[in-house]
């Protein structure tokens, strides 16, 4: 118990040891304490200096804080090396080069932020709009349920494709991912969080194109389809996009009345393709749709990639199985607008039909005597219409009245008696077309 | 002792001689072993929980489409998930809380328990002692994951298939592919805790009471876990040491995503940098009275 006698000279760091350890047990040892430490001193007169010496030893920290903000703060501005000296090029040549544009091998990452002004409802989100589309028995794999994920938030995906046969698309996810992979006649869907596999096979189409939808390319193939005399094309400079020279196309709707402000491609300089694509309304702010390549490399992935074996003890869900369980998800067909997302969060309902042309285009449905849109479940649909209506705005017009959901960038009309009118068009322009439909 | 031995040890050598003693001192100590007793229980219990539930053939989580802890749902098919589920639960309160507790007590305990002055007594230099606990600590760190990963190895390899195994992104890679990347997980897993352990050092220069450096530390720990899960601290958020904390299942896809592993690993660095040089600053500018 406690040091040796005789030990008050310090020896060597093993009895030191001895003395604290037989200390830790609740001994107390009796060892006279050696001030032999620089800074201890407390003599009267040193207390200022003193004091200002530990002063000063915070400077450490401090500097360190100090070193950490200001690299955060700068590395991004000085990375920014100013926009890229590219020859001059006319709109006209930029249409042709996306349009010629024949990248068949990429892959890299992607980061979509989207932002339409709909209420963060994060998972309530999400169970609401699966628990209203599947039976309980749907598949978390199934694709049309995960792309609606994609409506709200910003995401990062993973691309890669090596050509027409190949690609493969990853939504990153919180230490899950979720995986779409086409591989010559196959579609596979891969969900970690739940082990489950969606398989479909390729004469169904609508997968592939699912997959393109949400890579800048397929937006901005959409934006270009309704390039007309509607709209103005012009190129706007030169930026840096994933570490490549790309030129800025900016995509104006000539016509009034749109919530379309405008649209902004970066396609790269070297082969055409679209790097970034930026939606922003016309009201103002941040973009709505803001899709972009955060890294991008135009070698060929790996083939293993491409590979997919369906993990030990995976629930496996084939289309055609799915197509039973679950009453036909029918996606409804492109209507020419811009704006993709009016797709899901109209899934389910007949096709439409369109009022209008170029950018002030409304899609009309029909949903049979309901008021609300519950997404074909009935069940339940007293407490969701509840919830949806106190979302929304009355308006009354020469059609009746109605309630009219806005977002930064569609808004929906849901007349009285049922029929909904969709659009990228401000509220004042869907009650005129409802009035013009009467 | 002769003349000669004190002035050996007094060469750059002599650390390891004080950090021998520190590590042999720390890991003697009962509280360290109930800690790691705690660590290594966690998987043993995840284990018989998921093998219990899944005993009607029926997987973990299905019903909701995937609940509790990443990864749960490959358990059942490969063992080695065990040691990725067993480091998901564990590193968002046990690991941290047993870092703040070893980490708490490393300068204060011995102030409180009076034998912090006798540490100081012979050549050491304030600095070099405050190296060596922090050295120490970041030792607990390694080996306190590593208890949690190998014990999950354990009862994974014991209760559940091994083989190859499916890669979060869908593609498949061998086992031994899967177990170098277990052992990855874990060594990121205990770079996480670097951040936490040079906090734990720095209140424990502020108080020469134990019990409350380890108290504070938790705290702060749990207060910071909650402000992360706050939406309007957004802004705030990425600069939380524990924010990229889950990060480490990005090394289970493939390719692996670095973006926020590296993140992860610079904010601790950071941290250790920071706390590490205040604590520094406090430690070497304090009168020890006890």
């Amino acid at each position: 118990m406690g040091a040796p006698p005789g030990s008050s000279e310090v020896e060597n760091w093993g009895r030191v040891q001895d003395a604290k350890a037989a200390a830790d047990d609740g001994g107390k040892a009796d060892m006279a304490p050696y001030e032999t430490d620089d800074s201890t001193d407390t003599g009267e007169a040193d207390e200022l200096r003193s004091g200002r010496r530990r002063a000063a030893r915070y400077i450490v920290p401090v500097t360190v804080v100090g070193v950490a903000a200001a690299t955060i703060g700068l590395v991004p501005a000085l990375a920014d090396s100013g926009d890229p000296n590219l020859p001059k090029i006319t709109a006209q040549q930029l249409l042709d080069k996306v349009a010629k544009s024949d990248v068949q091998q990429l892959s890299g990452t992607v980061k979509i932020s989207t932002d339409l002004g709909l209420p963060d409802l994060g998972g309530l989100e999400s169970s609401m709009l699966s628990g209203a589309t599947k039976s309980g028995d749907g598949s978390s794999a199934d694709p049309t349920a995960k792309l609606t994920e994609l409506a709200t938030g910003s995401h990062t995906l993973r691309v890669a494709a090596d050509g027409p046969d190949k690609q493969k698309v990853s939504l990153l996810e919180n230490a899950a991912e979720y995986s779409l992979i086409h591989n010559g006649k196959d579609v596979w869907g891969y969900d970690s969080q739940s082990n489950e596999v969606f398989h479909a096979t390729t004469s169904a189409d609508t997968s592939k194109s699912d997959e393109t939808r949400a890579t800048p390319k397929g937006l901005t193939d959409e934006a270009l389809k309704s390039v007309d005399d509607t709209t103005s094309v012009t190129v706007d400079g030169t930026e840096h996009v994933a570490g490549r020279d790309a030129y800025k196309l900016l995509i104006k709707p000539k016509q009034s009345g749109t919530t379309v402000g405008t649209i902004s491609v970066a396609v790269d300089a070297k082969t055409g393709l679209p790097l970034k694509f930026t939606l922003t309304p016309a009201s103002g702010g941040a973009a709505v749709v803001d899709v972009g390549f955060t890294q991008l490399s135009l070698a060929e992935p790996a083939a293993s990639t491409f590979d997919f074996k369906v993990p030990k003890g995976a629930k496996v869900t084939t289309e055609d199985s799915a197509e039973k369980a679950v009453p036909a998800p029918k996606h409804s067909t492109g209507s020419g607008t811009p704006g993709k997302s009016e797709k899901d969060l109209n899934k389910g309902q007949d096709d439409p039909t369109v009022l209008g042309k170029g950018w002030n285009s409304i899609a009309v449905f029909e949903t049979g005597g309901q008021g609300i849109p519950t997404g074909g479940s009935s069940s339940g649909g007293g407490d969701l219409g509840g919830f949806l209506s106190s979302l929304g705005d009355q308006v009354k017009g020469s059609f009746g009245s109605g309630t009219v959901y806005s977002t930064r960038l569609i808004n929906a009309l849901v007349t009285d008696d049922g029929k909904v009118y969709v659009g990228a068009v401000t509220k004042s322009a869907l009650v005129k077309a409802a009035d013009a439909a009467k | 002792m002769s003349q000669a031995e004190v002035l050996r040890r007094v060469s750059p050598l002599w650390t390891f001689g004080l950090l021998r003693s520190e590590l042999v001192t720390t890991f003697r100590r009962w509280r360290t072993l109930a800690l790691l007793g705690v660590l290594a229980a966690v998987p043993i219990l995840v284990g018989i929980a998921v093998k219990l539930e899944t005993q009607d053939g029926a997987g973990p989580g299905r019903g909701d489409g995937g609940g509790g802890p990443a990864f749960i749902a490959q358990i059942t098919n490969n063992g080695l998930f065990l040691v990725f589920t067993a480091l998901a639960a564990t590193l968002p309160f046990f690991l941290p809380m047993a870092i703040g507790v070893v980490a708490g007590d490393a300068i204060a305990g011995e102030a409180s328990s009076g034998t912090l002055r006798y540490l100081l007594v012979a050549p050491a230099g304030r600095t070099r002692l405050l190296l060596t606990k922090y050295a120490t600590v970041m030792t607990f760190c390694l080996v306190a994951t590593m208890v949690v990963a190998l014990s999950a190895l354990t009862v994974g390899a014991l209760l559940f298939p091994l083989g190859d195994l499916t890669t979060i992104s869908g593609t498949q890679i061998s086992f031994a592919d899967g177990l170098g990347r277990a052992l990855l997980i874990a060594l990121v897993v205990a770079a996480s805790l670097i951040g936490v352990a040079a906090l734990g050092l720095f209140v424990s220069t502020m108080t020469s009471s134990g019990i409350a450096a380890m108290a504070t530390t938790v705290g702060l720990l749990i207060t910071v876990q909650i402000l992360d899960q706050i939406p309007q601290l957004h802004a705030l958020q990425p600069y939380f040491f524990s924010h990229y904390w889950l990060s480490f299942a990005d090394l289970m896809r493939d390719p692996v995503y670095w973006d926020d592993l590296v993140k992860n690993l610079g904010l601790q660095v950071l941290y250790a940098a920071v706390f590490g040089s205040a604590a520094w600053a406090r430690f070497t500018a304090k009168d020890i009275t006890a």
